[in-house]
């Protein structure tokens, strides 16, 4: 097993100077443990405090500004309130799986966290399969979200998870055909590697048109992935009431929600990460200096965030038929010819690159 | 180390492996053999197959579990158990595994394991070269069989999945 965690090349040193290898391997595990669970937090917590003053933005409202400057304290006193708050459950709900759907949801979204190159250095989990370990990692979230609608014994949660399952299960397809396209390219699964190929220019620039189509179909599904609006049948308020969180309280309704956001982020990441040049900045302006990288891979994931908050506030919800329409007779055909199209813009070479 | 998180894996898919076929409540059996199939998973990303680990991953524990999932959501209650099984069947089932145990224990025992000290990961290229290579070694002709079987897999599933409606329009054509 050679598993390659780091964090950065100067703490990774530091470390190994002051303490013997073996305790320094550990001190690296637990600390690149705590770093991201500290983004795992602090994202998601940003990220409700984000939707809620956008949906407010669009709305014509002010949205949260009295915790804190501008509310930036708001949601983190949301979530004190959450943790003190009682943790109920249905009488006859199955409660040892009740208690783990929560963990399936919020492991699967962390896990998937940890292979993001945010800088050159600062990426934790260097896998030579890095797209299709994301891609195997969040087919496992949807198990949490069909075990707690099942597991809370009421009809709307139920019915919930089981729109949910059939729709995660229809646009994972759209997700990993999209991101197959990009691959063509860089030839390469390992996000470090796609990142290299992108010094000369970013991949949506390099595929120009397939690109592009790719990009709009990734959106799309991964929109749909995350069960948000228009596609949030999952817990179509007007229909299930909350849909397969209905029975949960507390902190474990809080997973639900932290793990939805991180979703979000996370599909955000991705689309940075394949079509957008991760860490590299425009036209390499700042390629002197290394650490500026998070920043831009922060600010072209929070454009794509802002992007998919817009989608929410301007689309009206789709019916499930709607949905799997779009899905199996629209994006899918769609995906497969522009896979077809890329490869012969690759077998030609008529990518643009700089 | 290695060997710690090994026994701790082995550990796992023991201890849910046995829950899984003891315990009486269907979803409940699934979710110790989806934590079974995961850390089948983990022993594979701890050898270094890492596009094993992930295709066991998507495969087994995202897709085959989901669907077994849903299947019981879709005919089974939150209160019902599963009967017991009778003695005679029981016994028939013990016996079978034992023999089954034997046959696996002694053609571990006796295969003469290669130690590589170092070892390399398997990149997708080689893995995609593998399947369409016509030489020796070279996987062509299971992979062409099996898209071939896909195929007619989807072919049978759009036919019953339209299935009435198919032979409706064949009659009104006739």
């Amino acid at each position: 097993m050679n598993i390659a965690l780091s964090i950065t090349k100067t703490i990774h040193d530091w470390l190994y100077s002051i303490m013997p290898e073996t305790a320094a391997m550990y001190a690296e595990m637990v600390l690149i443990a705590l770093v991201y669970l500290g983004i795992f937090a602090v994202a998601g917590l940003f990220l409700v405090l984000l939707e809620r003053r956008v949906a407010a933005w669009f709305q014509l409202r002010i949205g949260p500004n009295r915790v804190g400057f501008q509310g930036l304290l708001q949601t983190m006193a949301d979530a004190i309130k959450l943790l003190s708050k009682e943790l109920t459950g249905t009488d006859k709900a199955d409660k040892f799986l009740y208690n783990l759907a929560p963990y399936f949801v919020i492991i699967s979204s962390l896990m998937a966290l940890s292979v993001f190159p945010f800088t050159q250095e600062f990426q934790a989990f260097d896998i030579n399969i890095g797209i299709f370990f994301l891609i195997a990692v969040s087919s496992i979230g949807v198990i949490g979200i069909l075990l707690g609608g099942w597991s809370s014994n009421n009809k709307f949660a139920m019915i919930g998870a089981m729109r949910s399952g059939v729709q995660t299960i229809s646009y994972e397809l759209s997700i990993g055909l999209s991101l197959l396209t990009m691959v063509l390219i860089t030839g390469s699964l390992q996000l470090s590697e796609i990142v290299e190929v992108q010094k000369s220019g970013w991949l949506i620039v390099q595929g120009h048109i397939p690109a592009i189509i790719a990009f709009m179909i990734y959106m799309i599904a991964g929109t749909a992935e995350t069960n948000r609006a228009p596609f949030d049948m999952v817990e179509a308020e007007s229909e299930l009431g909350a849909g397969f969180h209905t029975e949960y309280s507390g902190m474990k309704f809080a997973y639900f929600f932290l793990a939805e956001f991180i979703n979000m982020f996370i599909i955000a990441a991705i689309a940075t990460t394949v079509f957008f040049g991760a860490w590299l900045s425009p036209f390499g302006i700042t390629e002197s200096i290394p650490v500026l990288g998070v920043f831009w891979f922060l600010l072209k994931a929070l454009i794509l965030v802002f992007l998919m908050m817009w989608f929410r506030w301007t689309f009206p919800r789709l019916r499930v038929d709607q949905l799997l329409t779009l899905e199996w007779k629209y994006l899918l055909p769609l995906n497969l010819a522009n896979i077809v199209i890329m490869a012969l813009l690759v077998w030609h070479n008529l990518t643009i690159s700089f | 180390m290695e060997r710690i998180i090994f026994y701790c894996l082995a550990a796992v898919i023991i201890a849910f492996g046995i829950a899984s076929v003891t315990s009486r409540k269907m979803l409940r059996s699934v979710v110790y053999l989806s934590f079974v199939l995961i850390s089948i998973a983990g022993i594979f990303f701890l050898v270094d197959y890492n596009f094993l680990a992930a295709i066991q991953l998507t495969v087994y524990a995202g897709g085959i579990v989901v669907l077994i999932i849903f299947s019981v959501l879709l005919v089974h209650h939150i209160e019902m158990e599963l009967e017991m099984a009778k003695a005679s069947k029981k016994i028939v089932t013990a016996l079978a595994c034992l023999v089954g145990l034997g046959v696996f224990l002694t053609v571990i025992y006796s295969y003469d394991f290669k130690v590589i000290n170092n070892s390399l990961t398997t990149s997708t290229a080689d893995i995609g070269a593998g399947l369409l290579s016509y030489g020796s070694g070279g996987f062509i002709l299971p992979f062409e069989v099996i898209s071939v079987l896909l195929l007619a897999a989807m072919i049978g599933a759009i036919v019953i999945a339209k299935g009435k409606k198919l032979t409706e329009n064949n009659n009104q054509s006739q």
